[in-house]
């Protein structure tokens, strides 16, 4: 995958998050069913500057002018109250369950409790089987180095264990755009605002690949994959976006009275 | 304040029909995964077309009939009138939560309304520990703590609490799987709104009320207030007629259903079952076909209340209640028929429970190990039913068979009933001539895996055929595991073969 790899300059102070990539570059993809290669499009111009300068835990990022806009605020806080989420993404299948997620053997953690809810980011995705050849989350770290999850059909499925979108959010993900969901992991995901669940149209999880470089843009209900130079359309987020922005129910509740400040 | 908050995400409501699934209209307003489709046509010749939604009155001051779950949404939200899609406010009558979601909704509540908090009700909410009981695992225990703190400090009128591990028997308050527990110790009721924090909280829609699971945020939230803002689903209804064969069980139903419409037809979506079959079902029949409604991604399910379930809650509540049933003219997205009569014993293969075939078609897999319990296979019925396929075979089983009754009670059931047609036997005592394993400790054992200690996991990379009710990569431990879904029946005779095998290779 010389290509993708002749994007990232070999001296990049990058986080960890750029390694994955080139890693990506070179390993088998997933999903594991297809083993296929990102084509890069020709339009796509080679000295785009993906390099992160900032230690920003989320993947705020200048914008880059070749392909998007400008943002308003060149920026934005680390917080995933952004419009905008930008980094590299891991590719999972249809009905990607919660058992996958966080296996149960997990759940002895509590997330309330700050060292547990650290450990929980350590797990996630750990339950994946061995034909996903890129792990989630390297051993020894808490964070992943994939900010974005692309998902297919109906995914968080099976249990109801809110440990699930807390374990993602605690891993760093920032958001996951998935073909449908499940529906208690979506509530569980808007009443945490641990990861803003965001729909695609269309099979996203078959057009892009794990380690592929993409900004998703909440208000222009779009995400731009970089490394295959296509934009995709995503659904508007609709009624969940104002609990969500708030920072989950709670402070939504607070906010529109419902329970006292 | 009408906005609505929580809302389901806008689903692409497109009919992705496969040919070879006849049964869908085009009217069939729910996603089908075409990926996940595994229709067997055999079977698809049993369903009836789907029927069109049946249009209420048109003149304006005629209210339009509801289905059993909208109405029980109007009287919890206190509203005359709502339909599918509203978001409205609804008043719990009864919250559950156990050891592994207690703990995080616990601090979630005292984190949001403070540490001197007071529950919305101290009587509303039923606190069960059953899911990483009998394990050495320091934090399983401390979680049980954790709940009994809360449960001191807050003076829960029920709390169903265990300190020897070492004999569950010297527990006089602990009961077991939190979902039969629930129904045995009274507190399901028709009409009610009943949330928990798991997802097989559904189950209790076998009551004539609207059940399911929801996460540990929602619960810190209805800890607080006892409301919920939760969207009205629509109702896909499932009649079922005809006299049950003998060598079919609830189970059976309820994987023929998931494998129609997939592990995600019946998202954000009540299942109703009616129909004379659904009227001749036991209370804890009803139950294994209510659980399973997650496993279709479906938000509840329902069977209207009737003398069985007035029998079974005769001894077991005295707290009135009130029935509702869906209105003549009330609308269905999509109703689906069954003749009983044709179907056959099912599994559902790995790795996902809409993974369906028929028991005699999977006769040469050959399989490590089975498992019969949890809150789908572990009741009572479910134990005399397995029994009931030893007894007729008088062998015993050639592979590990492992026994774990979901509540106490049921173990005591286990030990204590006749088996008919036995002279008298036990299970017990039938189960031990077989070979099996004795039966263990309530609780909900290794269905989701647990901590490494956790009797019966599965360890190694196995084949299993298991009562439980998700069989998604490494539920019951190994990534690699292999888990067949089951009735109690086809289990016992996978046991006795070492086989999946068709149960009825020993009960005709």
């Amino acid at each position: 995958m010389a290509a993708s790899a002749s994007i990232i300059p070999s001296n990049a102070t990058a986080t960890a998050k750029f390694r994955a990539t080139s890693t990506a570059a070179t390993t088998p993809l997933s999903p594991p069913s297809v083993l296929k290669f990102p084509s890069i499009s020709p339009n796509y111009p080679s000295t785009k500057p993906l390099i992160s300068h900032s230690a920003l835990p989320h993947f705020q990022h200048k914008p880059l002018s070749a392909v998007t806009p400008p943002n308003a605020s060149s920026t934005p806080p680390p917080t995933a109250t952004a419009s905008t989420f930008h980094g590299v993404c891991y590719v999972v299948g249809d009905n990607l369950d919660t058992d996958q997620i966080i296996p149960a053997e997990y759940l002895t953690l509590v997330p309330s409790n700050p060292e547990e809810y650290k450990k929980l980011g350590s797990y996630a995705l750990i339950g994946l089987p061995s034909s996903y050849q890129t792990r989630f989350v390297e051993p020894g770290q808490f964070k992943s180095n994939y900010s974005i999850v692309i998902g297919g059909d109906n995914f968080g499925c099976g249990s109801s264990r809110e440990h699930a979108p807390v374990a993602l959010g605690a891993a760093g993900v920032a958001a996951v755009v998935a073909e449908s969901y499940a529906r208690i992991f979506f509530r569980n995901s808007v009443a945490t605002g641990e990861i803003y669940p965001l729909e695609s149209e269309g099979r996203l999880c078959e057009e892009c690949r794990t380690g592929d470089v993409v900004t998703i843009e909440v208000a222009d209900n779009k995400l731009i994959n970089h490394t295959t130079g296509k934009e995709n359309k995503l659904k508007p987020i609709g009624d969940a976006g104002p609990v969500i922005e708030a920072g989950g129910i709670f402070a939504y509740a607070r906010k529109t009275g419902m329970i006292p400040a | 304040m009408a906005s609505s908050t929580i809302t389901s995400p806008p689903t692409p409501l497109i009919n992705k029909k496969d040919a070879g699934l006849s049964a869908f209209s085009s009217q069939a307003s729910f996603s089908v995964q075409k990926s996940q489709k595994r229709v067997c046509k055999k079977i698809v010749s049993v369903m009836a077309p789907q029927q069109s939604e049946r249009r209420p009155a048109t003149t304006g001051s005629v209210k339009t009939g509801m289905t059993m779950t909208e109405k029980i949404f109007a009287k919890a939200s206190e509203k005359s009138q709502l339909s599918p899609g509203e978001n409205v406010w609804v008043n719990v009558d009864v919250l559950m939560t156990h050891d592994v979601c207690g703990p995080p909704a616990i601090g979630i509540f005292k984190r949001e309304f403070g540490e001197n908090a007071k529950v919305w009700d101290r009587e509303k909410l039923v606190i069960i520990p059953d899911h990483y009981i009998f394990t050495a695992d320091e934090r399983a225990n401390r979680n049980v703590g954790i709940l009994r703190d809360f449960c001191n400090e807050q003076n829960i009128k029920y709390f169903y609490d265990i300190k020897d591990l070492g004999n569950f028997k010297a527990n006089p308050d602990y009961k077991g799987v939190c979902h039969v527990a629930l129904a045995q110790e009274g507190h399901c009721r028709p009409g009610e709104v009943l949330l928990g924090t798991d997802s097989h909280t559904c189950t209790a829609g076998a009551f004539g009320q609207f059940a399911t699971g929801i996460g540990n945020t929602d619960a810190g939230f209805v800890l607080g207030t006892g409301k919920l803002l939760l969207k009205v689903p629509p109702t896909l209804r499932f009649v079922m007629d005809g006299e049950m064969p003998d060598y079919l069980l609830a189970k059976d139903l309820i994987l023929q259903i998931i494998g129609e419409i997939s592990v995600s037809g019946a998202t954000y979506k009540s299942m109703e079952f009616v129909g004379t079959t659904v009227e001749s079902l036991t209370m804890e029949e009803r139950m294994t076909l209510c659980n399973m409604v997650v496993e279709a991604g479906g938000k509840n399910g329902v069977v209207p209340a009737d003398s069985t379930t007035y029998k079974y809650l005769e001894d077991k509540t005295s707290v009135p209640y009130e029935p509702v049933y869906s209105d003549e003219q009330a609308r269905f997205l999509s109703e689906y028929r069954f003749d009983v009569s044709k179907l056959e014993p099912l599994v559902a293969k790995p790795h996902s429970p809409d993974n369906r075939a028929l028991a005699r078609e999977c006769k040469d897999v050959k399989i490590d190990r089975v498992y019969i319990g949890s809150c789908t296979g572990g009741k009572t019925e479910d134990f005399m039913a397995a029994a009931k396929v030893f007894l007729a075979s008088g062998k015993k089983v050639k592979v590990p068979t492992f026994l774990v009754p979901a509540t106490q009670k049921v173990w005591m059931d286990v030990y204590a009933l006749p088996v008919p047609g036995s002279g008298g036997k036990t299970c017990a005592q039938i189960f031990e001539e077989a070979g099996c394993d004795t039966p263990a400790s309530p609780s909900c054992g290794a269905c989701l895996g647990g901590p490494r200690d956790t009797y019966a996991r599965m360890n190694e990379p196995q084949v299993c055929v298991s009562t439980t009710n998700r069989n998604f990569p490494g539920r019951m431990g190994h990534k690699e595991g292999q888990i067949y879904l089951a009735s109690p029946y086809t289990a016992a005779a996978s046991a006795l073969t070492g086989y999946v095998t068709d149960p009825r290779e020993f009960l005709q």
